[in-house]
This record gives structure tokens, sequence and C-alpha cells, in this order.
């Protein structure tokens, strides 16, 4: 619970880089990944991921439940699509080539299997990285880094204050659960969908209202320290780009460039092997 | 030669605008730089809104209207503005986790010099120098919920000292601490004073614990009006406290019961130099020895038996290590101990929130293992410290009837249930009133009413007179007592010294997961071992019956309990 | 742009972390297998009205990211933008609709559920499905039978949790001035 962003301390270069550096890197892949349905590329980010994985000395089992949680969406999310639209990547890339029948409007096409393998490495280049930022950020450097990175101060305050007060929430939220339980409040399956909502109520509404008196609280402690007054602030964790920061985000803008350019050289979105 | 004044209110008044009545009249008040001063009042009184005035919380976030003036350093508070005032002020809050913003201790000691906007290397360098002043070094990339309570205070003393403050100001510090951990505290802040030459202003209730360290002057307040400001010795000599509803330091209510007439040259305000003659510890052992004995009460049925009970969390933390004790019907007990002695988690292992890992737990011999949280809170009710956490319902009807509901019971049966335990905790008047519209004490009632309503053998409250001050204390204690007298076995969760001597025939005693004693309340704090071990205080009476050279200061202290307890009922 | 105050930065950090955990922990089984309820947009319509559109948007984006960070199944930005419309829609429903959050009487509560319905149809029934779409190009259908399935049941938990909560917060706001013994 305490370290419910898998922030894993290991020395490694990726770990190194400013949480600045990182979060304009893991936008700027996402932002790539997410305009392009060039084929090769996507390829290349996703096994490019996988190399900056093994950089950041990450090991498959401190991750295995993320992965876990990660390959039943992937599954969850092909088949909605294929049970939805089987026809969906003959529509995309033109052509129609049936490998077998299911049963039904159920036809399995090379074009539809083109297209379930340009989503699933959408994900899959996106999600080593997502990972990496959480693992190898230290929550600390999370605020500093938006701030860095032009968001105001403030927003990034209130970042940083959610990271802060989610554990004391949780267990607020634990404690008023277990209390609510021994006067009977039943959420599981045993109750009506109605029944199990107003039960969650029960519980919320102590640990909503007491959050509000926590707001006035906090908000006070911050005045009265200072936040607030000036147009900016510094920060404690904030560092400043190294000469690697600086070549690790010029990378990554490059490959947003090099990712619309092919989406405009193609004539278009898809990368199409068919014509 | 008098210093100057760094705080001066004069003819200073406040209204809130939404209230009818002011709530500061005629204030006049100096305290001068490098003074340590107390001020002491019931909830109510005015004193925090004294120090949301000092702070510049008033007017900034509680508007209101102000008359006749109050200066800062020279200048005028409204003109100096709440930031303004932070370069002077620094107020540390009561709540330790409101006022612990960062997310690590070095984060947040550095908050100040953020806002500051001084360059990240200088903040270092600071925030290191502040760390070892307040004594938080180990810990400095530690999170808040990694350190105790005790240090989390010493990081909100660092973040307003980076200020380089010349007044700190502390709102009750001793609310949310054990016994020896407040003892601690005061100790620092004397310390701080001292090497800082800063003014100190204290903002308590619990006069016998700030004066564990002598203090310059102590300011009482009633009803938005300041009662006394001089010098301690002098109101511990009068009547002002006891009327003011400030508990006495105990040696001090002792003496008085025995008819030592005090005078300030006796310096009663500080026990190590209490200066007492012999005809006047005559006068106390002699009325030690005409109390009547305290009477021992005589052990009854086993209602809840634990037996070699072993809890690990599932971090690893061991929390509970082969706990055996027993509850006997109808007792009235406490349960002691530090913060993650394991006092906590036994009575989540008794409720079933949390399943051992080894031993038995039986009421009235019957095995509780197999029984779900809702099936033993038929017998075991559990009551939260703050009663904000327990209240879900608008109605005060209705959160009561909440456990019967639930349970299937019949809205004919469940009217007289309610309304027989609305009686019961004085609650009667007020049943259709919604729940907002009640003081915390009511509150507390309200959420004790709706464990009793399931008519347990047994209630389990944690702290329950957290932050009171003595009449509220007083109220509810006496409401549970009267409770236990009607045949509810009362177990507290306590850290308070006081409800335990007067309350508690009997206190269990936990240390580092472990029982460490089981006897009565007052052996335990006349027993220096155990008081150091589980980070109690002992009771002063401990060291009055020594220096008036009483054999048996455990039974001076049960003696004194029980004409104390006569005394305050006739009040 | 306009300076938050700092109960306004306040609110919304903890307004995150509390759609966080409501969000990560609060597993309510939903009729269908394998899902669970996200109450967390019960506790986001009402901390929009309170706090107003753009604190409502803040929490809705910050919250819900971090879920999806913790979660470490990629951020769905798609999902995410369209937690911080729902926030957006419902601050500015309360602000045209005069909604008081200070006394939720019947009327009230209608406003708050009607604007709620709209809100999450606009973001599950459009936000959602064409930002999809132009990210993934994931056929039409299936988007929009998933944002149907999630408006419905996201709407149902918001009429439930949101307006149990705005009665509650209204109550709170009571003054005791008005009330006698009996």
């Amino acid at each position: 619970m305490i370290n419910l962003f898998n922030y894993i301390d290991r020395p490694s270069p990726i770990h190194r880089l400013t949480g600045a550096c990182k979060l304009v890197c893991l936008i700027a892949w996402s932002v790539a990944a997410m305009t392009s349905f060039y084929t090769p590329l996507l390829i290349f980010l996703t096994v490019a991921s996988l190399v900056l994985f093994r950089v950041a000395k990450l090991k498959v089992k401190d991750i295995s439940f993320m992965l876990g949680i990660m390959v039943v969406y992937i599954v969850m999310n092909n088949v909605l699509i294929f049970l939805f639209s089987p026809e969906h990547g003959t529509s995309i890339y033109g052509t129609r080539t049936v490998l077998f029948r299911i049963a039904g409007p159920y036809v399995v096409t090379a074009e539809q299997l083109f297209y379930h393998l340009n989503v699933i490495l959408k994900n899959a280049c996106t999600i080593p990285i997502v990972l990496l930022f959480v693992c190898t950020t230290n929550p600390s450097e999370f605020a500093a880094s938006l701030n860095r990175i032009g968001v105001s101060y403030r927003i990034s305050y209130a970042v940083a204050l959610a990271l802060r007060y989610i554990p004391d929430i949780q267990r607020e939220y634990r404690d008023i659960s277990l209390a609510q339980q021994a006067r009977g409040t039943e959420m599981s399956k045993k109750a009506s969908l109605v029944n199990r909502l107003k039960a969650a109520s029960s519980i919320l509404i102590p640990l909503i209202l007491s959050s509000l008196d926590r707001i006035e609280t906090i908000s006070n402690a911050m005045e009265l320290r200072g936040f607030g007054k000036g147009k900016n602030r510094t920060w404690y964790s904030g560092r400043k780009f190294s000469k690697m920061d600086i070549l690790c985000m010029v990378v990554c803008l490059v490959l947003v460039i090099l990712s619309l350019t092919l989406t405009y050289l193609n004539g278009g979105r898809y990368f199409n092997p068919f014509i | 030669m008098e210093k100057e004044a760094i705080i001066s209110f004069e003819n200073f008044g406040f209204q809130y605008t939404a209230q009818a009545e002011p709530t500061l009249y005629d204030i006049n008040l100096k305290i001068r730089k490098g003074e340590k001063v107390l001020i002491a009042g019931p909830s109510g009184c005015g004193k925090s809104t004294l120090a949301h005035c000092i702070n510049g919380l008033i007017p900034n976030s509680y508007p209101g209207k102000i008359t006749g003036s109050l200066t800062v350093g020279g200048k005028n508070a409204q003109e100096l503005g709440l930031f303004g005032l932070s370069k002077t002020v620094g107020t540390v809050l009561q709540d330790s986790d409101g006022q612990f913003i960062g997310l690590t201790v070095a984060e947040d000691i550095a908050f100040a010099l953020e806002n500051d906007c001084i360059p990240t290397k200088e903040m270092h360098e600071q925030v290191e120098k502040i760390a070892e002043l307040v004594d938080v070094k180990q810990v400095l990339h530690h999170a808040p919920h990694e350190i105790s309570g005790g240090q989390k205070q010493r990081v909100g003393l660092g973040g307003v000292m980076v200020n380089q403050v010349d007044v700190l100001l502390f709102d009750e510090p001793l609310a949310n601490l054990d016994p020896a951990t407040g003892k601690q505290a005061i100790v620092l802040i004397d310390e701080i004073q001292k090497r800082t030459g800063c003014a100190v202003v204290i903002i308590e209730h619990r006069l016998e614990d700030v004066l564990y360290r002598p203090v310059d002057r102590i300011v009482v307040m009633g009803e938005g009006r300041i009662l006394y400001n001089d010098v301690p010795d002098q109101l511990l000599c009068g009547k002002l406290l006891q009327e003011s509803g400030i508990r006495e330091p105990l040696y001090v209510t002792a003496l008085k019961y025995a008819g030592v007439k005090l005078t300030p040259e006796m310096r009663p305000s500080y026990l190590p130099e209490l200066q007492l003659s012999e005809n006047q510890k005559k006068q106390v052992l002699s009325w030690f020895a005409k109390q009547p004995p305290a009477e021992k009460k005589q052990q009854q049925e086993v209602l809840l038996q634990a037996d070699n009970i072993d809890f690990t969390y599932e971090g690893g933390h061991h929390a509970l290590r082969g706990i055996s004790a027993v509850i006997h019907k109808g007792e009235m007990l406490s349960i002691v101990g530090t913060n993650g002695a394991g006092k906590s988690t036994f009575s989540k292992v008794i409720c079933g929130f949390e399943k051992p890992q080894s031993g038995s737990l039986t009421l009235n011999g019957t095995d509780l293992s197999t029984m779900s949280i809702k099936e033993r809170a038929d017998h075991i009710g559990y009551v939260m410290q703050n009663p904000n956490q327990m209240i879900s319902k608008t109605q005060i009807y209705d959160e009561v009837a909440l456990g019967l509901r639930n349970r299937g019971v019949s809205e004919e049966e469940i009217r007289p249930r309610v309304e027989k335990t609305l009686k019961i905790c004085g609650l009667y008047p007020f049943r259709h009133w919604p729940v907002s519209a009640l003081s915390y004490g009511q509150k507390k009632r309200v959420t004790i009413a709706s464990i009793l309503v399931l008519e347990p053998e047994m209630i389990l409250l944690d702290e329950p007179t957290a932050g009171q001050d003595l009449k509220h204390y007083t109220e509810i204690m006496d409401f549970l007592a009267e409770l236990n007298r009607q045949g509810v076995t009362v177990v507290l969760i306590t850290h308070d010294m006081h409800l335990m001597l007067e309350y508690t025939p009997r206190a269990i005693v936990f240390n580092a997961g472990k029982v460490i004693a089981d006897k009565s309340a007052a052996e335990v704090l006349n027993s220096p071992q155990i008081v150091e071990a589980a980070h109690l205080k002992e009771t002063s009476l401990y060291h009055l019956a020594q220096q008036c050279g009483i054999g048996d200061p455990e039974e001076f202290t049960r003696r004194f309990i029980a004409r104390d307890r006569e005394v305050r009922k006739h009040d | 742009m306009k300076k938050f105050s700092v109960k306004t930065i306040v609110a919304i950090g903890i307004g995150a972390a509390l759609f966080f955990v409501l969000g990560r922990f609060v597993a309510i089984p939903s009729p269908v297998p394998n899902t669970s309820i996200s109450v967390q947009y019960g506790l986001l319509a009402f901390l929009s009205v309170v706090y107003g559109p753009v604190a409502g948007a803040l929490i809705g984006f910050i919250g819900h990211a971090l879920i999806d960070f913790s979660y470490g199944w990629g951020v769905w930005w798609s999902w995410v933008i369209a937690s911080a419309v729902f926030g957006l829609l419902m601050g500015f429903a309360a602000k045209l609709l005069k909604m008081d959050e200070a006394e939720m009487g019947k009327k009230g509560l209608i406003k708050f559920n009607i604007s709620q319905v709209v809100s999450h149809v606009i973001c599950w029934g459009v936000v959602a499905p064409v930002l999809d779409i132009l990210i993934y190009s994931e056929p039409l259908d299936k988007l929009f039978a998933q944002g149907l399935v999630a408006g419905v049941s996201n709407a149902v938990t918001t009429a439930i949790v949101g307006s149990l909560l705005c009665v509650a917060y209204a109550a709170t706001k009571t003054k005791a001035g008005s009330l006698t013994k009996e």
C-alpha cells in the first residue's frame, strides 16, 4: 500500500533522468504511438520500449501484477472488437482475404488479424513506457516536474497533495468501512444493486464529509506557511536538466515528428500491406 | 528592564460574520520577546480564536468584525496580512496530519522555503540544519505514515522554524500524543525556546502537562475575556482554575484537599521545586490516614478470553506476539500503551476486523473465530474515535436505527428499541434533530447509542475523550460509567492517564505487541518500569507522596481519586 | 487565467485522492461478471457542484490518470479526458441552473440528476468514443456499446451516491437555531 505507484529505487541510467524529462518523453512517446497506425514504426517503438525496460533494470517479477491486468485487458478489448465488428479490418484496408469461417457473420480475414496486430502494438508500445515512468520516477519529483514543463505550480501542487493524502484516505476508508460492516452494512452480492450502492454511500458520506473538514485544515496549514503568495515557487525535489535529459527529450520529439511525417508520406494513417 | 512587546492586543474584540455575539471582548494582552506564555481555558472560551488572530487566519480565512488593535512586531496585524504575519509567527496546528503537507519529511520542512523561492541547493542546506535542530535527521526521506506521532510534531515544528520566526504558536500540541511523547514535546519546545530566544505561545487546556517545564505566564480565558494574566504560581494558589473548568495539577488539588495553604513562595507551579514545610507534609500524611481505604472490586465471571494471540500484518509487521488477556463481565477497563504497541490491533482482532494467525478468542466460552464481523457486533460494539467518521445518516433517529434496519428488524420493533436507547443516552429530546445540529460530545453519544441499540454485552471505545476539555470529558466519562453501572462491559483504548486512574479500576498495558502489565491503574502508574516501557507518565501524586514520605504511593493515589470524584460529583 | 484560491487547490488534491481511492479500492460487484461499479462518479458530480467546473475537471483528470498510472495498464487518455469533461459539465450545470449545494431540496435534486444524466451521455456517448476512434480507429458499434454500458452504470451510481451525498452535505449546513427540544 505504501508503494502504491510501485516506485522501485535502483541505480540505472533511466532512474538518473529527471522526472520532468521522463514526463516529456512519456507524453511524446504516447503522442507518437497514438497518432500512428504505421506498422513498422509501431514495431520499432515496441522493441525500443522493451529495450529501455531492460536498461532500467526492471524485472518481470517487479511488475507481474500489473502485467497480468494488462494482458487481461488487451485480450478482452480484442475479443470485444472482433465480436462487434469482425469486418472492421476489411473496411479499413479495402481488401478481403478470407482465412477461415467460424460461424454466422464471424469470418476471420487477414485484414482483420492485421488490424488486431496494430491495436495490440499500439497498446504494447506505450504500456512498458508508462510502467517505466511509474517505476523509475520518485513521486516526490512528480509535482516539480509538472511545474517544470509549464503546468502552473498551484495545479502541480494539487497533484502532490493527491499523492500525499491517498494513503491517509485509504486508511480512513478502511476503518470506516469496517465499522460500518460491524453495524451490518452489506456490499457483497448478497444485497441488491441499489442496496449495495446505498451501503456504499453509508461509508462514503462520513469519508467525504470528514475530507471536506480536512480540506479546510490543510489549506490553513498551507497558507500559514506562505503557499500561494508568489508567482513562482522552487521545489526541494526539483533538479536541473542534464545533457542526457536534453538528449532523451530531443529523441522523443524526433519520434513524434517521425510519426507525423510517416503518416503524411504514407498518404493516409494506415500502413497497408494488402495493396 | 521590561522587554519590548512582540504581540500586543489593545482593547481588541472580534465577532465572526456568521455569529450574533462577539467571540472576543476587551482583550488587552502583551507578549514580550523571548517570553513563554500558556493560554488556557475550556472549549469555546475563545482561545483558538485568539490564536487565529495572532497568525492571521482571522480575518483571512475566517471573516468577521475586528475592533481595537493588534500589533505584531510593532506593525498592524491587518496590514501585515496572513503572509506578512507568517514571517514573524510560526503556527503548529493541532492536527499533525493536516500540518504535514509534504510527501516526505524533508519536503515538508522545505515547504515554506519553496514558497519563498529559495534556490534548491540552499534549501537542502537549511533543511539539513533544521532537521538536526528538531532531531528528525535520520527520517528525512520518510513518508508521513512511516514516522511516529512525536516525530510528526517535530517535523511540524521544523517546518515553521525554517522561516526564522520570532514567535512560535502551538495550538493544543499535546492533543494527539501519548503521555511520554507529550512530555518530550514540552521539553523540546523548552529547549528550542532557550536556543533561539523566540517567544512561545502554547494554547492548551492540559495545564499539568505543559507545566512539566516552567512557563513565564499563564493567561486564563473564559467566555471571550481574559480572566487571569500573570505568573503561574499565583494562579495555582487560587480557585480560578476550578471555577473555569480547567483541571489543576493533581498534586495541587491533593495539597488543597489536605488543607495545605498554598502560597506563591512555595513555587506550586513547578513540582521539582515545590517547597513543603515539615508541618505541611504532616498535614498531607494525616489527610491520607483519615481517608477511607479505597474499595477493591472483586473478580467476576469471565466475558472475553484471549489466549496466546499472534498477528502479523500483510507487510510483515508483527503486531501482536502471544497476547493473553481476560475481560470480566460488567468491568470497566483501559487498554494503554504507545502508538504501535498493539492496542488498536488487539481491538481490531476482537471485533473481527483482522484475523489472527494463531491463538483463540472466546466470548462466554464460545469460540469467536467462526463469527463474521457483523455477528460479533451483536456481542461486541466498537465505537471509533472520531464520531464524524461513523455517522452516515442525517437524522439522529435514522442513525441509531441503522444497525437494526441492516439486520432486518421490523420497524415496529425498531421504534421502542431506538427510543429506549435515546433515553439512556440523554438524546431523546433531540430525536427529531439533524445530526449536524449537535455538539461534538452529543455526536459522540449518538455513535455510542447507535452501537448500544444492538444490545452488545461489551463496548469497545477508541480514545473516547480525545481533544475534549474537562467539562466534556467529565460528561462523556460519567455517561460511560453510568452505562457500566447498568451492566455493560466497557473497554477503553486510551492515552489519557487521568481517565485511566479515575474511571477504570484495571488497566492492561501493551508494549511492542505484548502485554507487559495487567493490574490496577494506580499500580501501573506508580511503577516506574512499566511507565517507562509503555510511554506513560508517572502521576505527580507519586512524587508528592514520596516527598511527604508516604510509603504506599499507590494507595495514596487511589484515595485521592476516590475523594476527587466525590468532590467533583457535588460540583 | 484566474488564480485559484488555496482552498480550491486543496480541494482538487483531496478530491483527486478520494476519486483515486474510490476508483481503485472500492469494488462493488456489478451485475455484469468481472466488472465493478464506479462509485467515484457520484463523488465527482458532488465535488464539481461544490467547487465549480475547473476544479471538477481537474479532479476527474488527475484522479483518473492516477488510477491508470497505478494499474500500469497504460494511460487511456480518451477515458481520462472523458472523466475530466464530466467534472467540467457538472460544474457548469451547477452554475447555469443555480444549484445551491447548501439547500438541496427536491427541486435541486431534480436539477442535479438531469444534469448528471446529460453529462454522462455526452461523456461516454460522445467524448470517449470519438477520442477512441481518433486514436485507435476502433469500430464504432463496439465503442458505443461500451460507452452505453459505462454511461448507464455511471448515471445510476451518480443518481444514488451523488444524490445521497448532496442531501447529507446540505444537512450539515442546517443551523441549530430553528430547532427545539421535545
